[in-house]
């Protein structure tokens, strides 16, 4: 009984992770490649983009307090981190880091800091909901 | 009552070889997940990381051209356009410029979305674009179109992917599927 409860709760919080679009259909593309053979693989890439996202916010920030801002580096390392989040599925987090390479583009650096308040936000609320979703610390 | 298992050593369907593919990707994620559509679509795969490290590894492959290592033998490759150092289109044009590699079909794959870029891409000798995230029904799509090619003739099929991909990039792209039940 207890297990089917638990089943129940994994589907409804998978299918609500859908519904508010903190995930899309890429994430169901990474859920077919896993097998008996290959159980944990979404598990391994979700904590895998996590490390490397991580990663790359922090060579943002860096990237952010020097000054004048190099936004060509800036806009690389959001094509970096949209790539991966593209790659497994996190919707919002791609969404705000091309909300992030439009200030590049535009060379508006109030805008730059501000949106990568969002892709931090966002990054962090994705994180939370998947490590309750996997029950493990991502 | 027990059935007893024959263990066959060798069980290799009659009408097929398995295709080997160089997945060439800076993206560790990227690289993890062709990989694995990749082989889940029966192809052995090598992975590597940049266009260099590619080309190192095909001129590895260049030197051992017997039979016994025909393991090593390149069916197909599979690069990611922007990577730093060189990118997929440089280490495209460097292997349809060489005599001993140019006949081997190379894969772009790209998040972006360019007209120019996939025009300049195919000109160059790409046998397909295909736009990133990479799915399952690209690579079966992928797979199909190299074992034809294998018996056909390659430019044959060539010129007929190029008009497919101009025609394909009117079309509106199909919803995403939702939330599975």
């Amino acid at each position: 009984m207890e297990q089917n409860h638990t089943k129940r709760q994994i589907k409804v919080t998978r299918n609500s992770l859908f519904e508010q679009g903190y995930l899309d259909e890429q994430f169901s593309q990474l859920e077919d490649l896993q097998d008996e053979a290959n159980p944990n693989f979404v598990k391994e890439i979700v904590t895998l983009f996590f490390s490397d996202s991580t990663r790359l916010i922090r060579n943002v920030e860096n990237a952010l307090e020097s000054y004048p801002l190099d936004f060509c580096k800036l806009d690389d390392y959001m094509h970096q981190f949209m790539g991966s989040s593209s790659s497994i599925g996190a919707k919002k987090v791609k969404n705000e880091c091309t909300q992030f390479q439009e200030c590049c583009k535009a060379m508006n650096a109030d805008g730059c800091i501000r949106a990568f308040q969002r892709v931090k936000q966002e990054h962090a609320v994705l994180k939370r909901k998947l490590e309750a979703y996997f029950q493990v610390s991502l | 009552m027990d059935t007893m298992n024959v263990c066959c050593n060798q069980i290799t369907p009659s009408n097929s070889k398995e295709l080997h593919v160089l997945a060439v990707d800076d993206s560790n994620i990227d690289r993890k997940v062709i990989e694995r559509l990749l082989k889940i679509s029966s192809f052995k795969v090598t992975v590597v990381d940049s266009g260099s490290r590619a080309l190192q590894y095909l001129g590895l492959e260049q030197e051992s051209n017997s039979t016994h290592f025909d393991d090593l033998k390149v069916n197909l490759i599979i690069t990611d356009y922007s990577m730093p150092g060189m990118t997929g289109f440089e280490l495209l044009k460097k292997i349809k410029n060489s005599s001993t590699l140019k006949q081997i079909p190379v894969v772009i794959m790209s998040s972006e979305n360019i007209l120019t870029r996939i025009d300049r891409c195919l000109e160059e000798g790409a046998e397909d674009y295909l736009l990133k995230p990479v799915k399952l029904s690209d690579v079966t799509r992928l797979k199909d179109s190299i074992l034809k090619t294998e018996t056909t003739g390659i430019d044959q099929l060539q010129s007929c992917r190029i008009k497919r991909k101009r025609n394909d990039d009117w079309l509106p792209q199909p919803a995403p599927k939702f939330a599975r039940l």
